[in-house]
């Protein structure tokens, strides 16, 4: 028992796509869990509950939305298609954002907490010192809330690597464009190929627990913080 | 009695106070700000002096911490903040917080977990903008000197977990420094801590302020740091600055409007004048004119120190006393008679050439001594604190 080539292809475009998403959601998670934590903005408690809407709808509810949002009838789809990009949809590239969006609250909630938890007052002290805002982020906030981060990328991720309905929805099931492990596992047991099934779902057993002690590996020596 | 206040040329520094009062001479630190809280509505405006410790005083919540932060640009007021020819805040004007040339030292030890002590003092020396500070022409400050001054050279290489509450706040404190500030400004920096680290500390501040020409604005609600540290002194209620001056007079004014019932007295500044071994006193020149003699306390010869006389240890008596206890006793003019907080007590404001002092006896015995504005009487002082 061995793994095939097409098993090979799904692993590594896995890869490929969650460290992609990783990597795009620290970016953009960071601003909005900083303005979450710091804005007195009426509008908080609303961009608080889109972000975490995918937490609770369902993957092919959402999975849905983004297909006609990015068609090319959709608001997306029109505006790829206006800057010459096509339509999304049963791309590599559909396949990012739609992981994007999926999995946002995964990141910025851990971020978000982080920030929360170290308060205003480094921050504070830093600008006091002069440090300038971006300075501070580097040299201050980041430091001091990395466990936060860390926790963040990870969950990251291992939720880009374990979804499916998403993926079902948006990228259909091309090999080599959007055909990830969770999706060749399913054609595994639709072809009643479970030896293959097994292998894959093994691996995936085992990269999560991994994960999961990462993470708790992480969280161990958080504590002992006075910012009072 | 505890520690004595080492100051240089106290007699010219006081000699300025007088002259200078009832407002400091520009350009020092000039502000008019306006904010609304939930608590207080926060209205102050101020001037206070390019040199010395302004301390901001009143009771928590009084809006003195909100203030501070203003002044920092930690917090939005509308209005204007001017530090000498600098404009720090001006109608949409605003210059952010770092890059006010401003160090705060915040009520808890804010020192970054993430670095040693001596990773935070080069935080600080790292971000010194050295044009900023070649046109202010300001001495530097060294690096070893703050280090020694404050004694925490056995804590560099340690986390701030590692290190005690006064230490921690002496990083933080030398920290500050190191950012070669133009000003200072101290958010109750001892009130986090116990009793005997406050002791540990205050001689520190004292040094700081002693030896080194910064202006400093500090924010306390304990009399004794304003006994020990003060220059100037803002009190603040409510949002509002209700009275500010010199200490001396500030404390010396009867309407003070902060009650500080059995605190109610002055704060004098002199010099050790002379000294009787037999005895174990020390005699204290106050303003170049009045004698106190005092329990030694082994200053040296020359030492300016800093005495608290409360007002309930002064008593008046219309003519000098031979065949008493007390050994200070000056010639004062009566200013002005106040009823205290009991309708029985009243608090006599009277001056000795230019220093005030205030006395505390019942209304009777103003009564019985005739008092009144102007009647010149003899003033017995029973006890004065070096502080």
């Amino acid at each position: 028992m061995e793994l095939s080539e097409a098993d090979f292809t799904a692993i590594w475009l896995t890869l490929e796509l969650a460290s992609l998403v990783t990597l795009i959601l620290l970016v953009i998670s960071t601003p909005i869990a900083l303005w979450l934590v710091r804005s007195n903005s009426r509008a908080r408690p609303f961009i608080n509950a889109v972000v975490a809407l995918p937490l609770v709808l369902p993957p092919s509810v959402l999975g849905f939305y983004l297909l006609i949002a990015m068609g090319p009838h959709g608001p997306l789809g029109k505006f790829t298609e206006s800057i010459g990009l096509g339509t999304l949809p049963f791309t590599f590239a559909g396949l990012v954002v739609a992981s994007v969006i999926y999995s946002l609250p995964f990141v910025v909630q851990p971020i978000q907490n982080a920030l929360a938890a170290l308060g205003n007052r480094p921050a504070e002290v830093a600008a006091t010192l002069g440090a300038s805002p971006l300075d501070t982020f580097f040299r201050v906030t980041l430091p001091l809330a990395r466990s936060g981060f860390l926790t963040a990328a990870v969950l990251g991720f291992a939720h880009t690597v374990g979804e499916f309905g998403v993926v079902l929805m948006i990228g259909g099931n091309i090999p080599d464009e959007t055909r990830v492990i969770s999706l060749q596992i399913y054609d595994h047991v639709e072809a009643l190929d479970y030896t293959q099934a097994h292998i894959l779902s093994a691996l995936m057993v085992g990269f999560s627990f991994v994960v999961l002690l990462l993470l708790y590996g992480i969280r161990q020596p958080a504590g002992g913080r006075s910012w009072t | 009695m505890d520690l004595i206040m080492p100051m240089s040329s106290v007699a010219a520094a006081s000699r300025e106070q007088r002259l200078s009062r009832p407002s400091p001479s520009a350009p020092g630190l000039s502000l008019a700000l306006q904010l609304q809280r939930a608590e207080f509505c926060l209205d102050v405006k101020l001037n206070l002096p390019a040199q010395g410790v302004s301390v901001l005083f009143g009771h928590s919540g009084s809006g003195k911490t909100t203030l501070l932060r203003c002044l920092a640009g930690l917090e939005r007021a509308d209005g204007e903040v001017k530090f000498g020819e600098q404009i720090w805040q001006q109608g949409r004007q605003w210059l952010p917080t770092h890059k006010r040339p401003l160090a705060y030292v915040f009520q808890e030890a804010s020192l970054f977990e993430h670095l040693t002590a001596r990773g935070n003092l080069d935080f600080a020396i790292k971000r010194v903008n050295q044009r900023q500070l070649q046109n202010s022409g300001k001495p530097l400050l060294v690096e070893d000197d703050i280090i020694e001054m404050l004694g925490i050279g056995h804590t560099l290489k340690r986390y701030p977990q590692q290190l005690s509450g006064g230490e921690r706040q002496r990083v933080a404190i030398a920290r500050a420094l190191l950012s070669q500030p133009s000003l200072l400004l101290m958010d109750e920096p001892l009130a986090s801590l116990d009793e005997q680290r406050k002791q540990e500390i205050l001689p520190y501040l004292e040094r700081l302020k002693s030896g080194l020409a910064l202006p400093v604005v500090y924010v306390t609600h304990s009399i004794q740091e304003v006994a020990r540290l003060a220059d100037y002194l803002v009190a603040m209620d409510q949002g509002q600055a209700v009275a500010h001056g010199t200490l001396a007079e500030t404390l010396a004014d009867p309407h003070f409007p902060l009650q500080l019932g059995e605190e109610a007295g002055v704060v004098l500044e002199g010099v050790i004048e002379q000294r009787d071994s037999q005895w174990q006193l020390a005699c204290i020149r106050v303003a170049e004119q009045h004698d106190i003699w005092l329990r030694d306390n082994d200053k040296p010869l020359g030492a300016a120190i800093r005495a608290r006389i409360l007002a309930r240890d002064v008593s008046l008596s219309n003519s000098r006393h031979e065949d008493t206890s007390i050994l200070n006793a000056w010639p004062v003019v009566v200013e002005s008679i106040h009823t205290d907080k009991h309708e029985g007590l009243a608090l006599v404001r009277v001056r000795a050439g230019d220093t005030p002092l205030l006395s505390r006896m019942t209304r009777r015995s103003v009564d019985h001594l005739q008092l009144h504005p102007g009647k010149q009487v003899w003033a017995q002082v029973k006890s004065a604190a070096l502080v």
